[in-house]
């Protein structure tokens, strides 16, 4: 089908963007467009005008920065999946969302989607989100009545829904860079490669001694947001990875994808096999 | 709203008046004429309208026609016409890797897109990599036969 029409507007600043944003309530931001144009082609929305962003200059940085104790890195909220994918700065300090990033639908639509663009639409089967709740990360957000940071825990907010307001943009997402004790670890289960997870897990640890400790898991595609079962991290920083599979309080439902019973128990799988992976980088 | 752009496609100037909600493959189909590029569910899952702009491959689907104003754009007439695919076609015509055709613009356009990293990708890389580029006829087997030929004899001439 063919989206209903629509006004378009490319502003150069970021000011401009929010001006727009609160001048036409129904407008919508366009940024790598992956989602939001199949939206339209369905007609599953129809807004008065599209606000493309992707004329605004410094958002698509990747970029490696000092933090209060370990370094920062900053991912502006249009570098593309691809740039991600290439990136040697993702590759030696956010070895998760290096190992996330093939799993991110196909070549074609990773040459447009942006990271900022699925922070933002927020899908509970997507890959991105779980990895910044897993990390520990935050969101930086510019609205109307200025910037604001958002830290992953209270950002998911339900299906789709973030704790982005009407008018605010998000600009960039920050993670902790990984050091010498990072461990992370990655999985999901699709029906073929590239498409949405029926499962999947984003993990990340630190190494203590022979053990783990601030075990941080964050399930996809089983709830409304990312979720973490924080019984079954306890369990894995005790080393038991029986107790942490028993310990799964996930609640999934039914989808066209698997039937809930289905999704508990491949999430169970997948935990011992995250598990093993956060192990076996133990040098 | 209707927008002016322009845009190169297939080595062509081109200046045109379109309007903002047409998407990238319905305006290389209907205003320029370029019908290679197919449409198959215009959102995004099966690959029909895999075209290039600015040197990397898009979803002609997800993309709108007012976003490529200063874009270079190539579709597979001219990825033919350039003979850039010429080998390509050649193998998809000779090992059957192709019968109603209506996926094979995209998936040459996507293949050679993991060709041009010159090396030669194992079976299972050919499979991920076309993952996003549905066929209805083939099987994929002969799709898979015809890129891997392909990635070795280019290899093998040290292209
Ligand atoms: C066939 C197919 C398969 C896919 N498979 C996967 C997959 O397996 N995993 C996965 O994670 N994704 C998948 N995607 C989605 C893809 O990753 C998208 O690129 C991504 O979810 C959205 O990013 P975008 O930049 O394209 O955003 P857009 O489509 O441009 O926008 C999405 C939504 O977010 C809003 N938005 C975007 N950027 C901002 C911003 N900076 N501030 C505020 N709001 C903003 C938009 O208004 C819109 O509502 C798939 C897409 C397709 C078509
Ligand atoms: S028509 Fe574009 S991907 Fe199907
Ligand atoms: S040849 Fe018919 S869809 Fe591929």
């Amino acid at each position: 089908m063919k989206p209903a029409p629509f006004a378009y507007k490319k502003p150069r600043t970021l000011d401009e963007a929010i001006a727009l944003l609160g001048e036409n309530p129904d407008a919508r931001i366009l940024a790598g467009g992956q989602s939001l144009m199949a939206t339209l082609n369905m007609r599953l929305s129809a807004p008065s005008l599209l606000i493309d962003i992707n004329g605004i200059e410094g958002l698509g940085e990747i970029a490696l920065k000092d933090g209060a104790q370990n370094g920062v890195i900053e991912i502006g909220a249009l570098a593309r999946h691809v740039q991600a994918e290439r990136s040697e700065t993702i590759a030696t300090h956010a070895p998760l969302i290096a190992c996330a990033m093939p799993t991110i639908a196909h070549p074609a639509i990773r040459t447009r989607g942006t990271l900022g663009g699925s922070i933002a639409f927020a899908d509970p089967a997507a890959e991105l989100p779980a990895c910044l709740l897993a990390l520990d990360g935050e969101v930086d957000a510019q609205g109307p009545k200025g910037k604001r940071t958002i830290k992953a825990g209270d950002y998911f907010q339900g299906l789709y829904e973030t704790a982005l307001g009407p008018q605010e943009i998000l600009t960039a997402i920050r993670l902790p860079a990984a050091n010498k004790d990072t461990r992370v670890g990655f999985a999901e289960l699709a029906r073929r490669h590239g498409d949405y997870a029926i499962v999947g897990l984003a993990a990340s640890a630190r190494a203590d001694g022979k053990g783990l400790k601030d075990v941080r898991l964050a399930y996809f595609g089983v709830g409304a947001t990312p979720l973490r079962p924080l019984k079954s991290e306890a369990a894995l920083s005790r080393g038991d990875i029986d107790a942490a599979v028993a310990a799964l309080d996930l609640d999934p439902h039914d989808d066209i994808q698997a039937t809930a019973a289905v999704k508990k128990h491949l999430a169970g799988v997948l935990l011992r096999r995250v598990a093993a992976q956060l192990m076996e980088q133990r040098a | 709203m209707e927008m002016d752009i322009t845009l190169t496609v297939n080595g062509e100037r081109i200046a045109e008046r379109v309007e903002a909600r047409q998407s990238l493959v319905d305006f290389v189909r209907d205003d320029l004429g370029l019908t290679g590029s197919h449409i198959g569910c215009e959102h995004g899952v099966c690959g029909a309208c895999t075209m290039r702009v600015d040197g990397e491959i898009v979803r002609g689907c997800l993309m709108l026609a007012v976003q490529c104003d200063g874009s270079v754009v190539e579709t597979i007439e001219g990825l033919s016409d350039s003979g850039e695919l010429a080998d390509l076609q050649a193998a998809f015509e000779q090992r059957n890797a192709l019968q109603c055709g209506y996926c094979t613009p995209g998936m040459l356009t996507a293949a050679q897109e993991l060709l041009k990293a010159g090396t030669v990708p194992s079976r299972e890389e050919i499979r991920e990599h076309i993952s996003g580029n549905y066929c209805r006829c083939t099987g994929y087997h002969a799709i898979v036969d015809a890129i891997e030929s392909v990635a070795k004899a280019r290899m093998g001439a040290g292209t």
